[in-house]
């Protein structure tokens, strides 16, 4: 086991709690950094598609895993962020421009829809982000001059110092570079007090608000960072796709999202990557499944949804806190053994909450 | 002078009056204490004060300003803190993220230098810590530090509240039940720390408690409340013998 001694306020403000942490975070960028020595063109681009997906599950985590807001509809921010980055490549804006303005476009449209939305709670909200999700597909779909409607529209792919996009490697390094730095940007907003705000008004919106936390502004601002990063996964999706169509966004890419970070475990961001690798993975499993099983169950057409609603159950039921809590009882149980004790981790009743005001 | 006032309120739910017509006033320095048997309004009249409920009539006055139009996110800006009756701690935090919580009034960082995390934000981290690390000293937390609030015993959770909304600065305190669920030693604790409150931070306290010996022993002033009206206002010994508060509590 190891015990940290403290000396200085820094030593909780820093990421990095440790020297192990420095030395084991920095071997993963360089063993990631390296995976194209390694890996063919397929490969890479699942990791890319993993990336794209961590990013976007960093932005639906906030959301839910730390402000404990509810969203079935997420997939309209990718496709905000999808279309805006597309139509602007398309005019001729460079892609390093076009990445911020995406980002702000989707903060800001975040807002506005957060605004009026969040004054709704629990199921009720879950609803209305549920019709937001259809309210954009439609409008991707009858916006013709700017999305090209169901026919579609092609996402240029632009060069960067003489380099495509088309070119795997580099599009690799981009995704990669992109989840870094919004990793680091997650963890800053989360160790600030705007973070600890959304953590407040997920555990006890009244104390928050004694706490003079503003609840309508920062669930707001929840619901506005949390598009500023999907957005931002959209577009990079875009550059995935190649080629957008309205029926990409549909509740089936927003319920992946619940998926992956329902499986990751809700309110860490480790879990934002490790449901990223799951679900970014499931489907390529799933095909493989498929031809052992009997033609009959195998071709059918819906089995893949299936398959994801009943992991989610199975998750919600038997492991609550996702991969990523399974992964901290593991630590745990190595770092004590022999003294683990299941009951660690049981969560404890608690009688006091009926009567909240 | 007195710093805290309340004049006239009355609260209904539809047809019930919560709190009728109720006034009085605390002075700077006071422990004032609310009791009354159960229903009476107390806790209402709380919330009356955090702006959690609105008053159908009347007005409430904080260092002579009329704060019954303040938002609710606002009152703790005004250097008015709270505790709830049935905890409302974060739960899933640790009692460091707790405390630091309570400096949020005093956050100066926008969300951009936030997110890159800038020395004016580290900074910023360093001073809220530097009072949390006196409230903490204060309350005796030092071994709790890093641990979350869902593995607290009671009577630590029941501190960390109070430390929590201490760290906002306030000038009044309002304690909801700050007794219940503590074992007789932890009372005797509260009860000095009170006092503490009250002479070494100079932060005026208005309590709601049912524990009437600890009551008697830290209060300066007693409120008593049934139905919604006030029985009787005065020092711990006169409330003590007054009929009607008798008459409330025993039904002699």
């Amino acid at each position: 086991m190891r015990f940290i001694f403290k000396t200085k306020y820094s030593q909780d403000i820093n990421i990095a709690r440790h020297a192990g942490d420095k030395f084991w975070y920095s071997l993963l960028i360089l063993v990631m950094a390296m995976m194209p020595l390694f890996l063919d063109d397929f490969y890479l681009g699942e990791i890319s598609y993993i990336c794209i997906l961590s990013i976007a599950g960093i932005g639906l985590m906030i959301l839910s895993g730390y402000t404990g807001l509810a969203s079935l509809g997420h997939a309209a921010f990718l496709g905000i962020g999808a279309y805006t980055h597309a139509f602007l490549l398309t005019n001729g804006v460079p892609f390093l421009v076009s990445i911020p303005i995406v980002i702000a476009v989707s903060f800001l449209v975040g807002a506005v829809i957060g605004i009026p939305i969040l004054r709704l709670t629990g199921m009720y909200l879950a609803i209305a982000t549920l019709a937001l999700g259809f309210i954009a597909e439609h409008v991707f779909i009858k916006w013709e001059h700017v999305t090209g409607g169901n026919r579609g529209m092609p996402v240029p792919q632009p060069e960067i110092m003489g380099i495509s996009f088309y070119n795997s490697i580099f599009f690799y390094y981009v995704c990669l570079i992109f989840l870094i730095v919004s990793m680091f940007a997650a963890i800053n907003i989360l160790r600030s007090p705007t973070g600890r705000a959304f953590v407040a008004i997920r555990d006890s919106e009244i104390a928050a608000q004694s706490l003079g936390v503003n609840l309508g502004l920062y669930k707001a601002l929840s619901f506005a960072v949390s598009g500023a990063f999907t957005g931002l996964a959209g577009a990079l999706l875009a550059h995935y796709i190649g080629y957008l169509a309205p029926d990409i966004f549909n509740i089936f890419l927003s319920l992946t999202l619940l998926l992956l970070i329902v499986v990751g475990g809700m309110g860490s961001l480790h879990g934002t990557v490790f449901g990223a690798i799951f679900v970014g993975f499931l489907p390529q499993l799933i095909a493989i499944c498929r031809d052992y099983l009997p033609s009959s169950i195998g071709s059918q057409p819906g089995l893949e949804p299936m398959l994801f609603g009943i992991i989610l159950v199975f998750f919600i039921l038997y492991e609550p806190l996702g991969i990523y809590g399974r992964w901290v009882k593991i630590k745990l149980f190595f770092e004590l053994f022999p003294t683990y004790k299941r009951q660690t981790f049981k969560k404890q009743k608690v009688f006091t909450k009926s009567d909240r005001v | 002078m007195s710093l805290f006032e309340v004049k006239n309120v009355t609260v209904s739910f539809g047809g019930v009056k919560a709190l009728n017509d109720v006034s009085f006033s605390v002075n700077k320095g006071e422990i004032f204490t609310i009791i009354g048997p159960n229903g009476a309004g107390k806790s209402t009249l709380f919330n009356v004060i955090s702006r959690i409920y609105e008053p159908s009539k009347g007005q409430i006055y904080f260092n002579e300003e009329n704060i019954s139009k303040t938002k609710p996110h606002n009152i703790s800006r005004l250097g008015i803190a709270r505790t709830f009756q049935n905890l409302e701690l974060f739960e899933n935090a640790t009692v460091l993220q707790n405390l630091l919580l309570g400096r949020h009034i005093f956050k100066k960082t926008n969300l951009l230098s936030e997110v890159f995390f800038t020395p004016k934000s580290r900074q910023q981290e360093h001073e809220y810590r530097l009072k949390v690390e006196e409230v903490i000293d204060f309350l005796d937390l030092q071994h709790y530090r890093d641990t979350l609030i869902n593995g607290l015993p009671y009577g630590v959770r029941k501190n960390v509240e109070l430390a929590r909304a201490l760290c906002t600065d306030p000038q009044l305190l309002l304690l909801d039940e700050p007794s219940s669920g503590l074992t007789n030693e932890e009372t005797i604790d509260l009860g000095f720390w009170m006092k503490d409150i009250q002479s070494i931070l100079g932060i005026t306290i208005i309590m709601i408690e049912h524990d009437m010996s600890f009551v008697n022993k830290v209060s300066d002033r007693i409120l008593a409340l049934n139905y919604g009206e006030i029985l009787a206002t005065g020092l711990p010994d006169e409330i003590k013998n007054n009929a009607d508060v008798k008459q409330a509590y025993m039904g002699e």
